[in-house]
């Protein structure tokens, strides 16, 4: 019988031969994923449950990123990963990247990414809820609380109803002023923050293949924001590059029958699309950047796991270059290796950095920072009474900061454009 | 597993994420300290707008001045309570406030995972909407065998679908407990 790609690598790692959408069954797990903000009671309840003597399944298995609360004067934050770091040389943890050392990496899931975790066909659990963008390289990827992953990290397995898949497929060539935050957006627009619960978000089609790497990551990356389990993307001969380039396994990949059964199919031609956003309170919330032109902003933020990739700042770059900005605007590289490359790559001589300050822009460590507001010495959160612009993924009340602040969530180019104005503004007015 | 459960509604809407029921600046404390875990207790749905919260009329607070513990102890919600993050402190923070069942009308995967592996509190989904049928304040009395929730205050009943295949674990406490009885682990 036909199968999607998501039945497919859940068959595998449950040994089975088939699954069918709905059916609870119990999972081996390649890659146990926590972050600062999750690990310490992860680790709290592994130790009450398999005691003093507990064991970590397979420590290479395990990957620790500090990431959320890191740079602030906050003590408990602090004490928090002084936890991670104990927990790590005590257990003697390799893929431990602690901060303030050479081995720091930022937001854990373009981190995973970048240091070769993310393997097609594999099954990776993590305690954060985008968990879901790893499923851009046609893997199974999903977040769970912290006792779901003590007992993953005492057994090594969890048990995970099989998702019905939905399909979207992009038809079509991108024009230049629409980047993957617009396809997800409409997406989350059409189907809304629970029209994917329980579900698997398939994307594919000549508009999610022509993107790189990190582009296809913004698509399963906010799959989480339409309630679904997992986004995935099949892997292709650009994933298997980017893979074998940072990880010496063998791997399998797996793509859906053409027969295969979905709960519904959606198809979108990108090249008649037009710039997006998210009104504040909900990722639904969807409108077309024109039809809110000229609302006054106070802040505009690029950054997150969801929009402060490389290909992001190359966006907002270009919009940017050589003026400059009109509202405090943040810029905050996902990883430590994004914020390397802002420094290496340029145009016309300049480099991203240098564009970015010379416009005025605030360029902080990478982090996952005002993303969700976080200790009240966070850099960009959000302050009572604000309109922020940004290429984060969640707007809901008080997500950046204050409760009292709105938050439009648009692509780097919509950002870019409306922190040259101070007003929400369509990109087109820029290219 | 008890099984009756009484308590006053606390009623909220649509789309309650995990930021409305423990805003993420709280989540940096102790969730095994006794004393600083009750921090979850006090901050609980405290990120949840003012005039939302408590309906129909809104302007209500879950917990009073310094307390900990909250006068209601059973949620009712609308559709997808719990979506965002997957920070286990939100059932967490409701379980310390004293909240023992949330009723709505569908939930977000992780955040009702997590009531149900942690053992935190009953994750019930309601037939029809009941966040426009109860009041907050309204007392009520969930029947965990027969699967409704009577509004003592207006004496209506309203049934709620079964628990399901993740019943055993709700039985058994949590998921650690489920599986030492299912011989999965020692
Ligand atoms: S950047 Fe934002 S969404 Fe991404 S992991 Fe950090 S807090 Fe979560």
């Amino acid at each position: 019988m036909a199968m999607t790609i998501t039945e497919k690598i859940l068959s595998k790692s449950s040994g089975r031969k088939r699954v069918e959408p709905g059916e609870n069954i119990w999972l081996n797990v390649d890659v146990l994923m926590t972050h600062d903000v999750c690990g310490p009671p992860t680790i709290g309840i592994w130790k009450r449950e398999f005691g003093s003597d507990a064991k970590i399944w397979d420590k290479d298995k395990l990957v620790i990123f500090p990431d959320h609360y890191i740079f602030t004067k906050n003590p408990q934050a602090n004490r928090n990963v002084e936890i991670l770091r104990q927990f790590a040389s005590e257990y003697k943890v390799d893929n431990y990247y602690d901060v303030g050392t050479e081995r720091y990496k930022g937001v854990c899931h373009i981190a995973l990414a970048e240091e070769g975790y993310n393997i097609p066909g594999t099954v990776l659990f993590g305690t954060d809820s985008h968990t879901c963008t790893s499923g851009a390289f046609g893997m199974f990827s999903t977040g769970v609380g912290n006792t779901d992953a003590a007992f993953i990290l005492g057994t090594g397995k969890i048990w995970e109803k099989v998702p019905e898949s939905l399909k979207f497929t992009f038809e079509g060539e991108l024009p230049p002023y629409i980047t993957a935050k617009d396809l997800i957006l409409q997406v989350l627009g059409d189907i809304t923050t629970d029209g994917g619960t329980y579900g698997a978000l398939e994307f594919d089609g000549e508009g999610v293949f022509s993107l790189p790497v990190d582009e296809r990551m913004t698509l399963t990356n906010m799959a989480i924001e339409a309630g679904a389990m997992n986004g995935i993307i099949a892997a292709d001969s650009v994933i298997e590059a980017y893979v074998k380039e940072r990880a010496d396994k063998s791997f399998e990949i797996f793509k859906s029958d053409p027969d295969a059964q979905y709960k519904a199919k959606y198809r979108y031609d990108v090249s008649k699309m037009e710039p997006h956003l998210a009104k504040p309170h909900s990722p639904d919330n969807l409108d077309l950047v024109r039809n809110v032109h000229g609302t006054n902003l106070t802040k505009c933020y690029i950054g997150s796991c969801t929009g402060g990739k490389l290909s992001d700042f190359r966006s907002a770059a270009k919009i940017i270059f050589g003026s400059k900005v009109k509202v405090p605007t943040f810029i905050v590289p996902a990883s430590t290796s994004v914020a390397r490359q802002l420094e290496e790559e340029t145009i016309s001589g300049v480099s991203l950095k240098q564009i970015f300050e010379d416009a005025g822009c605030e360029v902080a460590k990478s982090s996952c920072a005002a993303c969700l507001g976080g200790p009240s010495d966070t850099v960009g959160r959000a302050k009572d009474g604000e309109v922020v612009i940004s290429t984060t993924n969640r707007n809901f009340p008080g997500r950046m900061g204050s409760k009292k602040s709105s938050v439009y969530l648009a692509s780097p180019l919509t950002v870019a454009a409306s922190a040259l104005t101070g007003v929400i503004t369509d990109p087109r007015d820029f290219m | 597993m008890e099984k009756i459960i009484k308590g006053k509604a606390f009623v909220l809407g649509n789309n309650i994420d995990t930021d409305q029921i423990i805003p993420a600046e709280h989540l940096v404390y102790s969730l095994t300290d006794r004393e600083e875990s009750k921090k979850y207790g006090h901050f609980a749905l405290s990120g949840v707008p003012i005039f939302q919260a408590g309906l129909p009329e809104g302007g209500k607070h879950f917990i009073e001045g310094e307390n900990f513990l909250s006068d209601y102890n059973i949620i009712i919600g609308g559709s997808n309570f719990g979506c965002g993050s997957s920070r286990e402190h939100a059932p967490f923070a409701l379980q310390v406030a004293g909240v023992k069942a949330v009723i709505a009308e569908s939930y977000a995967r992780i955040f009702y995972r997590n009531c149900v592996d942690g053992g935190f509190l009953l994750p019930y989904e309601s037939t029809t909407k009941l966040n426009d049928q109860i009041r907050t304040g309204d007392e009520l009395e969930l029947d965990v065998q027969a699967n409704t929730i009577k509004n003592l205050s207006t004496g209506k009943t309203y049934s709620l679908r079964s628990l399901g295949d993740i019943l055993p674990i709700i039985e058994a406490g949590d998921i650690f407990k489920y599986a030492r009885q299912a011989g999965m682990i020692a």
